[in-house]
């Protein structure tokens, strides 16, 4: 159980003089530099003298020179609770460690540990773990070592081979020191004189010092004119001076002079502050005292809570105007609303990183004053995580016609559809082009589509690309990211594409394995195995490479027969059976040569107003109708004449079932 | 009523003097007004019967000045004692920020001290205040009267106050105890200031 150092107690507010100054020092040092001047630092002092200021101000110090440094500030009471809280729990030894790995360990009023020989017996373990690993600690008393009671021996050595060091009482210059100090700090102004009469007064503690000058405050801050010596002096009740005082206590002349002189009312006092009991006047002063401790109490926990919330990475403008503008508004409800504005930008941060976990770190959530800056800033990056490309509906799994060569391929799209992400997770399709994998791809997307809640990307790898680059060049990588992130199932076609392309590559691996992480399906299509491609990075390929890589060949003829009866279907009322097994028996790398079979013979049908049969198909295809001669001739055509190539394409492929011909040749 | 208004910064403490009839609430009233310095306090408003007692209520305004950058103000009000005046006790009581139980000591009056406590009560609940959440004090006043007619602030303790609440012994004819008692409301009250500012 730790206390956090407050932030009040720090060197610049520490006024040193000539009690304090070798103990200030020797904290300085060990703020500077942590476990190596003097360690332990043992500081004693009465109470009331700034042994916890210097505690305090030591670990501020050593944090701002080293923010990573651990500080840890607990009194001996509060360490020995938690410790036996932890040992209860059974994290004891979690509670030692946490304490013997702090780079820097700040343990007040150790004095308490008279009698307590278990807490003794820690302690000494803990300086002895601190000391070893180079950690600093520092320690404060109110009486030096070998005067707390029953102190173990081994425990007074360890800490005597450190430094021990003590505050004496503040001499009066320094006591008119703090007393300025502290007046500044409450922006109070006293007659010249006043604050001298009070450092004057036999009040050695800081505490005694700092409370005499609150009352001073209260009162002048009630009365119609500013106090002067005298009455400073008779507001506080004390008719004697310190022996110490200067012998002058300027600036009251009707006043006396010397030690232990009886004070007489002033000449200017007020009824209020004469022999007779002045039941309003002390009235007055008390309540004065309560409300300025009030007041300073709400001072207190603003600072407080900007302390608190800066650590966190909150700005708190807000809380420090309130504070520079001496709480022109209920503090409570101002602290109230501050937390209410950190929830909501906390809130805010969490779905912004639900989406994308870089957008959680922008500084937009970190400013409560802003919270409709951030508010609007996750409305963008919610626009900008609209849903990813669905996979196109006219591509269905019943329109692909299975056959030997595809089947493998066909099947284990149908299960990987089945179960996303759990058979074959990445399945990738390698084919050549126009076999099919886009339609293969998109009919896996509708299956998956189908089940609820589902979230399909289909997209081309070129897509993927150009969506990337517009993010770039308009900030938004995050939200895109997130637009891909929440997906089920992630579908891209022609992954070729992304070779040489770094940056998609990156974001493609990180997507894929964020994805494969989430169970998401994950589905490519290649036109060469990625493994096989320049420019491919090797840790993509090889993650393509552990799913279930499958191969779609050229169709073949039943795939081709399929393809032809349902273009014809489509078009005709009759298909002519004769004609689709003309068109698919010529052979074809790819489905759409196929279509655009189809189509040249849908064309020419359409150009004479008939509907096509196998003679028209030989007429387009092949040129003119075959002369019997050359068929009994057995010369094999080229397909090559003096005008050079009949065909755009080659012309052995235009010849009808090749196949067929060249066996009925051979025989 | 609100305690604080940071806007015009304004404090405004209202304290009701509460207890039974001839308890000595107006002289504690006529007290503090006899030594307020004449610039802090406002005119004293008392409305009394013929025979001074109390018809409707006193009030004292007395102004505290500019305290911490807070102009004070503290508004004392009293009760009357009588049963049947329980209407204006209840419109006094309203928005009170702290609450003098006035206990009469002698021993023949602790009925009436009784009655008049749970009187107080059920007033603050009407008006939805838990006593329990209202800064209140007990004075015990006429502790000047002979020993044999009056109860001791032990005794009086002992049988009215359960809560363990501040109390005080008074004579307030004299003025003894009287600022005590308001200096223990004050505190009270005042650190009522800093209770809800423990958001963050």
């Amino acid at each position: 159980m730790t206390t956090r150092l407050s932030p009040q107690f720090r060197f610049d507010g520490f006024v040193v003089g000539a009690a304090n100054r070798l103990a200030a020092t020797a904290a300085r040092a060990v703020a500077e530099s942590p476990g190596t001047t003097y360690n332990p630092l043992f500081i004693y002092a009465r109470p009331g003298l700034g042994k916890t200021h210097l505690l305090m101000a030591i670990g501020h110090a050593a944090q701002a020179i080293n923010p990573a440094l651990t500080v840890e500030y607990v009194t001996l009471d509060d360490f020995v609770e938690a410790f036996h809280t932890a040992v209860g729990a059974g994290q004891g030894e979690a509670y030692r460690r946490g304490f013997a790995e702090a780079d820097l360990l700040l343990l007040d009023d150790v004095q308490f540990v008279t009698h307590r020989r278990e807490t003794q017996a820690e302690l000494l373990r803990l300086v002895d773990q601190m000391q070893t690993a180079g950690r600093q600690i520092v320690l404060t008393s109110d009486r030096p070592p070998a005067e707390i009671e029953s102190l173990d021996e081994r425990l007074l050595r360890r800490v005597a081979g450190g430094l021990v060091i003590d505050i004496a009482a503040p001499d009066y210059e320094t006591r008119v020191a703090i007393l300025r100090r502290k007046a500044e700090e409450r922006r109070a102004q006293f007659a010249p004189g006043v604050l001298d009469a009070v450092a004057a007064l036999a009040l050695d503690s800081v505490r005694e010092l700092v409370g005499a000058l609150n009352r001073l405050v209260a009162f002048q801050a009630v009365g119609d004119v500013p106090l002067d010596a005298a009455q400073a002096r008779l507001v506080l009740g004390v008719r004697t001076i310190a022996p110490d005082a200067p012998a002058a206590v300027p600036p009251d002349p009707g006043a006396p002079h010397g030690p232990a002189a009886e004070l007489r009312p002033p000449a200017r006092a007020s009824a209020s502050l004469e022999a007779v009991p002045d039941e309003f006047g002390a009235f007055l002063s008390e309540v004065a005292d309560t409300l300025t401790r009030q007041v300073e109490g709400w001072r207190q926990r603003v600072e407080e809570a900007v302390a608190r919330w800066e650590a966190q990475g909150y700005r708190t403008a807000r809380l420090a105007g309130l504070l520079e503008r001496g709480m022109d508004i209920d503090p409570a409800e101002a602290l109230a609303g501050f937390v209410a504005d950190v929830e909501r930008l906390q809130a805010l941060e969490t779905e912004a990183g639900a989406l994308a976990e870089d957008l959680a770190a922008d500084p937009v959530f970190r400013d409560p004053d802003a919270v409709a800056a951030a508010e609007s800033f996750l409305a963008r990056a919610r626009e900008g995580v609209s849903p990813p490309p669905p996979p196109d509906a006219i591509w269905v799994f019943d329109d692909l016609v299975e056959s030997a060569g595809n089947r493998v391929a066909l099947r284990s799209a149908r299960d990987a559809a089945a179960q996303p992400g759990a058979v074959y997770n990445p399945l990738v399709i390698l084919g050549g082009s126009g076999v099919g994998k886009t339609h293969l791809l998109h009919a896996i997307g509708n299956l998956l589509l189908a089940a609820p809640g589902a979230v399909v990307a289909c997209l081309s790898a070129q897509d993927f690309t150009d969506e990337l680059i517009e993010a770039i060049a308009r900030d938004r990588v995050g939200p895109w990211r997130a637009r891909y992130r929440r997906v089920n199932a992630f579908l891209l076609d022609d992954a070729q594409l992304v070779a040489g392309r770094d940056r998609t590559q990156e974001e493609l691996f990180l997507l894929f394995n964020h994805l494969l992480e989430h169970g998401a399906q994950l589905v490519f299509t290649s036109a060469e195995p990625p493994a096989a491609i320049e420019g491919f990075e090797d840790r993509l390929a090889s993650r393509l490479a552990g799913g279930l890589v499958v191969q779609l060949p050229a169709p073949e003829r039943e795939v081709r027969q399929a393809v032809v009866e349902r273009l014809l279907g489509a078009r005709y009322e009759k298909v002519d059976a004769e004609l689709a097994s003309f068109l698919a028996g010529r052979p074809a790398e790819s489905v759409r040569a196929v279509q655009a079979l189809v189509q040249r013979i849908e064309a020419a049908a359409d150009a004479r107003h008939a509907e096509p049969d196998v003679a028209l198909a030989r007429e387009v295809l092949e040129g003119a109708a075959p002369k019997p001669v050359r068929a009994a001739s057995g010369v094999r055509t080229s397909g090559v004449s003096a005008g050079g190539f009949r065909s755009p394409e080659k012309s052995v492929w235009e010849w009808p079932d090749l196949g067929e011909r060249l066996i009925e040749e051979w025989r | 009523m609100s305690l604080v208004n940071f806007t015009t910064r304004e404090i405004t403490c209202k304290i009701v003097y509460y207890g039974p009839g001839r308890s000595g609430k107006t002289t504690n009233l006529q007290y503090i007004y006899g030594r307020v310095p004449e610039g802090r306090r406002g005119r004293m408003v008392s409305l009394a019967t013929q025979s001074d007692r109390t018809l409707f209520f006193d009030f004292l305004p007395i102004d505290l000045g500019s305290i911490s950058g807070f102009t004070t103000r503290f508004q004392l009000y009293t009760v009357p004692g009588q049963v049947y005046y329980n209407a204006t006790r209840k419109l006094v009581l309203q928005g009170a920020d702290g609450v003098v139980f006035v206990g009469d000591s002698q021993a023949r009056r602790y009925d009436d001290n009784v009655e008049s406590l749970q009187n107080l009560q059920e007033n603050l609940l009407a008006q939805g205040v838990d006593i329990r959440q209202l800064p209140v004090v007990f004075q015990y006043n006429k502790q000047d009267l002979p020993r044999d007619l009056i109860f001791s602030p032990e005794e009086l303790d002992d049988a009215l106050n359960f809560r363990g609440v501040r109390s005080f012994g008074a004579d307030c004819l004299h003025g003894h105890g009287v600022f005590e008692t308001l200096k223990g409301i004050s505190e009270l009250v005042l650190q009522r200031l800093a209770a809800g500012s423990s958001a963050a």
